[in-house]
């Protein structure tokens, strides 16, 4: 069943269209996050949802109602804010249980549901306490469990974890993926942390400029980008990618890149190469993982003997920059790689996994 | 080589602690000689109050008087008990508190929820609306006597203590409005959305959320518009006489007219009462005021 649907949804503040005719489903109980730069129309796009924003053109349908024209509080969402916004001059329970007053739930509900959400969220002990006297965690969580008592439709989060320190980041990230699996509610999550992203959604919308440039669960875009932007915006340390030429010969196919005359690749094997024209303009991209110190079984492993410039230590790995013919090329390498600064080292490219772009469209071929 | 590099900085540092005890010392006397020279004034009125005009006519403004004497404190608020011409300051004390009471609380709450809707509720040409609003600020006060007078007549509340109500309400607007938008600009937009989810309205919003945190601006515009229309003295005098004028007014009138002998020690008297309370709205609240002049953005 469809929970939540986007339907030819504009959007302009003033001059600038920051929605430019989004359409999107969401089928129940899937968690979509919607990824982009910032001033994407991602947290627009939630406010929308959410009600607190105008429609210019379009329409939000939830359960195939069209709430277009309907108050926030009569959507059925819940929404977490960045700022948590939390009332300061409420206590925690006050501010959990605000929503239920102002809907005029009973004296008996609004205590049993402040029980259960409170204990949840393991914040029964702060209940009497006031926003300024928690910490960064515990506001995150009150504000969750304002949401949480609603029991909402839908919920959506906007950068919930933006204003937390990279430790409590990861463990509220985990936090929310429990919420998640334990309730299975339908959730719409605004981030422009692709990490953030890729561990909590079930569904990726990674929009630009007002476009849902991709839609796919997260592997599949991880793995396959459809754009030269999704490419490049997913993944840390981002794509390598390498300008170039598509050379077709009578049984082979060739990529030259442009700065490297001397070195080609064989690309006769990327799936959809009958796609390519002979002399086509390309960008190829490569993730980082996929340029190593290890020789594995792959036929189609190319090495290079390359120049590192930059080696950053992960722990786990290291990042190694490599120089190729002027343009840099990062891989991870195993820590204990023994490779040196402005040493030549070995270098396999799989290009296995390699992704092709037009160099035009910049879309994936 | 190190040893006399020590010698240079042992030279140095016993040269900076001279000039910076120099310094300090120039500072305190400078001060000193400015707190001298504010709190002058004050005491020169005190001790005329209590001296009598015996003691006065002698000519030493800064002696104390020989003995304290309340006679002209109770002359200035009390009267001297006879009939025509005894002006005295009691009933207009009471005028002034009836004006400015009223006048202050409107004045501070129209402003906030002009602030309110400047902030939260954004609308197409808010911010001219603003502008125009701020432009109030900025006319003298003479500039508006003659057509206010015309409105309080058709009114008809002109010579009352209600009249300088609406007044001086009408005339804070600018300034509270301008405080209370300063303040709600900075509290974040999403409380208001957080409110709206929860299912709060435009008032539920105002009074359950907003202005709640909204105590030291609050503080702040009490504090300022109690000032102003207390001492007050061109709209008061323009549009009440008689019974129904403001303390400042009736100040003017006593020092001014007075037929006889000039009694200094009764006209200082009466200008302390008529300045006494705002000075204790200072002193109650005046750590709020500097406070709420430098409050940012509310955390949590």
């Amino acid at each position: 069943m469809v929970a939540l649907t986007i339907k030819d949804l504009s959007k302009s503040f003033g001059n600038t269209e920051v929605l430019k005719k989004i359409n999107l489903e969401i089928e129940e109980g899937s968690f979509l996050v919607l990824l982009g730069p910032s001033g994407c129309g991602k947290s627009t796009l939630l406010n929308i949802v959410a009600g607190l924003e105008t429609i210019d053109e379009g329409s939000v349908l939830i359960d195939d109602y069209d709430v277009s024209k309907v108050e926030p509080k009569d959507r059925n969402i819940a929404m977490v804010f960045q700022s948590y916004a939390l009332y300061p001059s409420m206590t925690v329970k006050e501010n959990i249980i605000f929503g239920l007053k102002q809907a005029k739930v009973s004296k008996n509900r609004i205590e049993e549901q402040l029980q259960k959400v409170s204990a949840f969220l393991k914040v029964d002990e702060l209940l009497n306490r006031k926003p300024s006297q928690l910490s960064g965690g515990q506001r995150q969580r009150t504000a969750m469990g304002r949401a949480l008592v609603r029991e909402p439709r839908i919920f959506l989060f906007d950068e919930p974890l933006s204003n937390l320190d990279a430790k409590l980041r990861v463990e509220m990230r985990h936090e929310i993926k429990k919420l998640y699996t334990s309730l299975k509610t339908t959730m719409v999550y605004v981030t422009h942390d692709q990490v953030e992203a890729m561990s909590l959604a079930s569904k990726i919308a990674v929009m630009n400029e007002g476009i849902i440039q991709q839609l796919d669960d997260p592997q599949k875009i991880y793995d396959k980008p459809n754009s030269l932007f999704v490419a490049d915006f997913i993944g840390s340390p981002s794509m390598n990618f390498i300008n170039g030429i598509i050379k077709k010969e009578s049984n082979s196919v060739i990529f030259n890149p442009n700065s490297e005359n001397e070195i080609n690749f064989d690309l006769t094997h990327y799936e959809f190469i009958s796609n390519i024209e002979n002399g086509q303009k390309v960008v190829l991209g490569l993730r980082p993982e996929y340029v190593s110190n290890s020789e594995n079984s792959n036929k189609y492993m190319k090495k290079l003997s390359l120049k590192p410039v930059i080696i950053e230590t992960t722990g786990f790995d290291k990042n190694v920059t490599f120089d190729f013919a002027g343009i840099e090329i990062i891989g991870r390498f195993s820590p204990n790689s023994g490779v040196e600064l402005n040493n030549n080292h070995d270098v396999y490219l799989d290009l296995s996994q390699i992704s092709l772009f037009d160099e035009k469209t910049e879309m994936r071929i | 080589m190190s040893v006399s590099h020590n010698l240079t900085y042992k030279k140095l540092e016993d040269r900076s602690k001279i000039t910076n005890l120099i310094l300090r010392y120039l500072l305190y006397i400078i001060l000193i000689l400015f707190a001298f020279y504010f709190i002058f004034p004050l005491y020169v009125m005190l001790v005329t109050s209590f001296k009598t005009m015996n003691e006065i006519r002698q000519g030493n403004l800064l002696t104390l008087p020989s003995q304290l004497n309340f006679e002209s404190w109770l002359v200035a608020w009390g009267g001297r008990g006879y009939g025509a011409g005894d002006t005295y300051l009691r009933p207009f004390f009471w005028n002034s508190i009836k004006m400015v009471v009223p006048a202050t609380f409107f004045s501070t709450f129209i402003g906030a929820m002009t602030g309110y809707v400047l902030t939260k509720w954004r609308f197409k040409g808010d911010s001219w609306v603003f502008l125009f609003i701020l432009f109030g600020c900025f006319i003298p006060y003479q500039a508006i006597l003659l057509p206010m007078a015309r409105t309080l007549g058709e009114l008809g509340i002109s010579n009352s203590v209600f009249g300088l109500i609406v007044v001086h309400s009408i005339y804070g607007i600018p300034f509270t409005t301008l405080f209370f938008r300063n303040y709600y600009v900075s509290i974040p937009n999403e409380l208001i959305k957080a409110a709206r989810i929860d299912g709060a309205g435009f008032f539920k919003i105002f009074f359950k959320i907003l202005l709640p945190i909204s105590a030291p601006i609050i503080v702040v515009t009490v504090i300022w518009q109690f000032t102003q229309i207390w001492n007050d003295f061109l709209f008061g005098a323009t549009f009440s006489f008689g019974e129904a004028a403001p303390i400042q007014v009736a100040l003017n009138n006593m020092v001014m007219s007075s037929t006889s002998v000039k009694e200094y020690n009764v006209d200082m008297a009466s200008a302390i009462i008529a300045g006494f309370p705002t000075l204790i709205v200072y002193v109650l609240a005046g750590k709020y005021f500097i406070r709420g002049l430098t409050s940012g953005a509310v955390k949590g």
